[in-house]
């Protein structure tokens, strides 16, 4: 009786939390579905999650980034190093195994590199990012002087392309990163830590809260993300491409605004920032399937996520 | 024109405001008279905001009405509020960091040149504005770079740089020494004879003895009455506000210390370069030191480098043994705490929940295997706090931000209970802090002693630090000027050394 009531309470909890977000999403469908018949179904919504899968999980960093109250705009260039990262390691005859370690170590370092200058030197996350980005992003071409590079182990490329228990592995990466990253966030004191810091760093300092390494460690966070991300995409392709991922930051920063992360710090949950990945993605395959041009793509994308967040910044307000 | 209202400027009659469900206020009136200063006493959430907020334009009342010079009076917002002639220092402080004090006082109507800002013209007038007032401020320095209390007279600068009619002053000395109070009691005396009303909030009973011609109380968003000052006492005002009579302000310590123990804190010629120097103290266990000393003398700046959060020069001991913390979370893990001077900034988490709030510092606690928050046990300890503090909160989930001045500075108290300190630093632990609160603060302080916590006690509240402390270390610019006891802890002797005059 009283475990009902509970579990009623927190429904009602997060209808309020997301309940525009979600509402958003379901109407993106329903219009979607009145203009092809072929968008409502299971096969599509399979396709729409193995695209939106590189978006969501780099978006995951970014929630933490953002929750602190920082931002990391050098993830897509991540994303490219990680896979041509990949590429170089298959190149001198590693195995999937060390690849993959080292690939994910790249990212960490990467990531480690924009936390150490935020939080050492005290330079601006958006600028220490805005440089990175583009050292990153240049770093790619190194190897191969701007080529692309093939992939052709077989384990890697699997990732993109084959399926496990009836499920694309792309989705379950993406689930598994996913409930790691809520549980770590929701049920963990280093995600207690980021949430109290994101809201007054001055309080967490005289709190005992290291606010230094917490930050460095998020923007590791946010580096392995974007790197696993960059196997996803690369597996995809079957390549690593110099110019992946390019602008993904945007759409990872819009993934998680549009789940609720507050830009100002302290709020925000992994739940809003895979809805909000998910309308992304709806967004690009319905308008892809309606063979809508480039160009009006990115207008109508824009005009969404303002109109969204507009919406749940109106009811928050209202709340109050 | 009838003789009565001649003299009234502000007129308040019948106003209610609700929010929602919850009314905060209810037939409030007021009548505010030129050249007199009318102070409006209650306990936090009384309802004093919630009308001033009123007055300035930032809410409309939900009825009643409110006059002007006999005009209704119903601002659209802040800025009709002050075209009509009502120039508010609000309590909470409104100035932006990191513009010059010249800047602030003038925000919005910089004078202009062209359609660009005239530096010059800006600076002269601000500089003007300061001097009128007698102000010793730096018009051209950065706000960010001064204290609080000099913050607190620029925020009284930029209100008062307005012709107003009527000046709201909501706790304006809440911040500052006596030294900086008496400046602001001077401007308070210059307005009186330009006819200007003015409407003081303070929580000081002395302060209010002192200034006010009448006196009005209200209690529960409702008027309760108004007096003239002569015909009222210090007693009969609290019993009106807190709606019960108050025996004592501060408790009687528990046990006697004329003989203390081996100290749990000794600290020995700390020094840091600029800040303070050769500063020599140590505190027992049960003890309430006082710390008093002007705003500016160094006090706080001791207590940082005492949790880590600065270095310096010299020895500290712990139980006997030298320490040197590089960070807080090494203070906190040794047993000291720190209730900081600033709640909002430095103490609590608004948009968090009471609960998050009271965890915060003893997070290490509640920590279980591989990371995980032991949420249970927290939830209870946090509750615990919330009971043994009596916290008025709706619940453990209600953002900190939403409760009164005097339930947060209770959950920054819980905050470093819940850290179970050996020593606790408390710095102003009652500023913004109605008077039923303040009472209830100092009889968790005269609990903590009897438990064995040793107690840093800073104030600039002369009464509070007689009242509290077993011994009162006094500071003056940054050097200690004397470890009084006994029958030296009197005003005159206190003054006597934080002033300098006696060394």
């Amino acid at each position: 009786m009283t475990q009902q009531t509970a579990a009623q309470a927190a429904f009602v909890r997060a209808l309020k939390q997301y309940g525009g977000i979600l509402l958003s999403l379901v109407m993106l469908c329903v219009i979607f579905s009145f203009l092809n018949p072929r968008f409502m179904s299971v096969v599509n919504f399979m396709n729409i999650l193995q695209q939106v899968a590189v978006i969501a999980i780099a978006a995951f960093g970014m929630t933490w980034v953002i929750l602190l109250g920082e931002i990391d705009l050098s993830v897509g260039s991540i994303i490219a190093v990680a896979g041509m990262v990949g590429a170089q390691c298959f190149a001198f005859g590693l195995g999937f195994g060390t690849a993959l370690a080292v690939t994910i170590v790249a990212g960490a370092l990467m990531g480690m590199l924009n936390g150490v200058l935020t939080a050492k030197l005290l330079l601006p996350s958006f600028i220490v990012t805005v440089a990175t980005m583009g050292i990153y992003r240049g770093l790619v071409s190194l190897p191969t002087n701007g080529a692309p590079a093939m992939i052709d182990n077989s384990t890697w490329t699997s990732i993109g392309t084959e399926s496990f228990l009836g499920l694309p592995i792309i989705i379950w990466v993406v689930a598994v990163l996913f409930v790691i990253n809520q549980i770590v966030l929701s049920k963990t004191s280093f995600g207690r830590r980021a949430y109290l810091t994101g809201g007054n760093r001055e309080a967490a300092i005289y709190s005992g809260i290291k606010v230094d390494r917490l930050k460095i460690i998020i923007f590791m966070i946010s580096g392995v993300m974007a790197a696993i991300s960059g196997v996803l995409l690369s597996s995809r392709l079957f390549s690593a491409q110099t110019n992946a991922g390019m602008s993904y930051e945007l759409d990872a920063i819009a993934a998680a605004v549009l789940g609720g992360t507050s830009l100002a710090g302290g709020v925000g949950t992994m739940v809003g920032t895979l809805i909000g990945a998910l309308i992304i993605g709806v967004m690009n395959n319905g308008m892809n399937m309606l063979s809508v041009p480039y160009f009006y793509q990115l207008i109508v994308k824009g005009l969404v996520i303002l109109i969204a967040v507009w919406l749940d910044v109106r009811a928050k307000q209202a709340k109050r | 024109m009838h003789g009565s209202t001649t003299d009234t400027v502000l007129k308040i009659s019948n106003v209610t405001k609700s929010f929602g469900q919850v009314a905060a206020l209810k037939s409030m009136r007021l009548d505010v008279r030129r050249g007199r200063v009318h102070t409006l006493l209650g306990e936090n959430g009384a309802g004093k905001s919630t009308l001033m907020k009123i007055l300035a334009g930032v809410h409309s009342a939900t009825s009643g009405e409110i006059f002007l010079d006999d005009q209704p009076y119903r601002p659209a917002s802040p800025q009709q509020a002050s075209a009509l002639g009502l120039a508010i220092v609000f309590q909470e402080l409104s100035l932006c960091n990191n513009l010059t004090v010249a800047e602030n006082i003038l925000a919005t109507r910089e004078p202009r040149k062209f359609g660009f800002i005239n530096d010059k013209a800006l600076v002269a007038r601000a500089k003007a504005i300061v001097a009128e007032l007698g102000l010793p401020i730096d018009v051209a320095e950065k706000v960010g770079n001064l204290s609080i209390a000099q913050r607190q007279l620029v925020e009284i600068a930029k209100g008062l740089s307005h012709d107003a009619k009527v000046v709201i002053l909501d706790e304006p000395t809440s911040s500052l020494s006596d030294s900086e109070a008496e400046i602001l009691f001077e401007i308070i005396g210059r307005l009186k004879s330009r006819g200007v009303a003015v409407i003081y909030i303070s929580h000081r009973m002395e302060e209010i003895m002192r200034l006010s011609d009448d006196i009005t109380v209200i209690r529960d968003g409702e008027y309760v009455s108004t007096h003239d000052r002569n015909d009222v006492t210090i007693e009969a005002l609290i019993a009106l506000m807190v709606g019960r009579r108050m025996e004592e302000i501060y408790p009687p310590p528990t046990h006697d210390h004329s003989t203390p123990g081996a100290p749990v804190l000794a600290v020995e010629r700390l020094t840091r370069d600029g800040e303070f120097a050769d500063i020599s103290f140590e505190v027992g266990a049960g003890e309430i030191l006082g710390f008093f000393g002007l705003v500016g003398s160094g006090r706080s700046e001791v207590m940082n480098a005492l949790f880590g959060m600065k270095t310096a020069d010299g020895a500290v001991r712990l139980d006997g043994k030298d320490v040197r913390f590089r960070s807080p979370a090494e203070a906190i893990a040794r047993g000291i705490g720190f209730v900081t001077e600033n709640r909002k900034e430095e103490g609590l988490v608004l948009a968090h929940s009471v609960g998050w709030n009271i965890s915060m510092a003893a997070l290490p606690d509640f920590t279980g295997p591989f990371g995980f928050t032991r949420g249970g046990a927290e939830r209870k300890a946090a509750a615990a706090e919330v009971g043994r503090l009596a916290i008025k909160t709706h619940s453990l989930d209600t953002p900190a931000g939403a409760l009164s001045g005097g339930n947060q500075q209770k959950i920054v108290l819980a905050k470093w209970l819940l850290t179970r300190p050996k020593v606790l630093i408390l710095d102003e632990p009652t500023r913004g802090v109605d008077v039923g609160a303040k009472f209830e603060i100092y009889k968790i302080i005269r609990q903590l002693a009897a438990e064995g916590t040793a107690i840093l006690l800073i104030s600039s509240e002369l009464p509070e630090v007689l009242g509290m402390s077993d011994r009162v270390v006094v500071m003056h610019e940054g050097v200690l000027g004397a470890t009084l006891a006994g029958t030296d802890l009197n005003p005159e002797t206190i003054m006597a050394h934080a002033t300098g005059f006696q060394s």
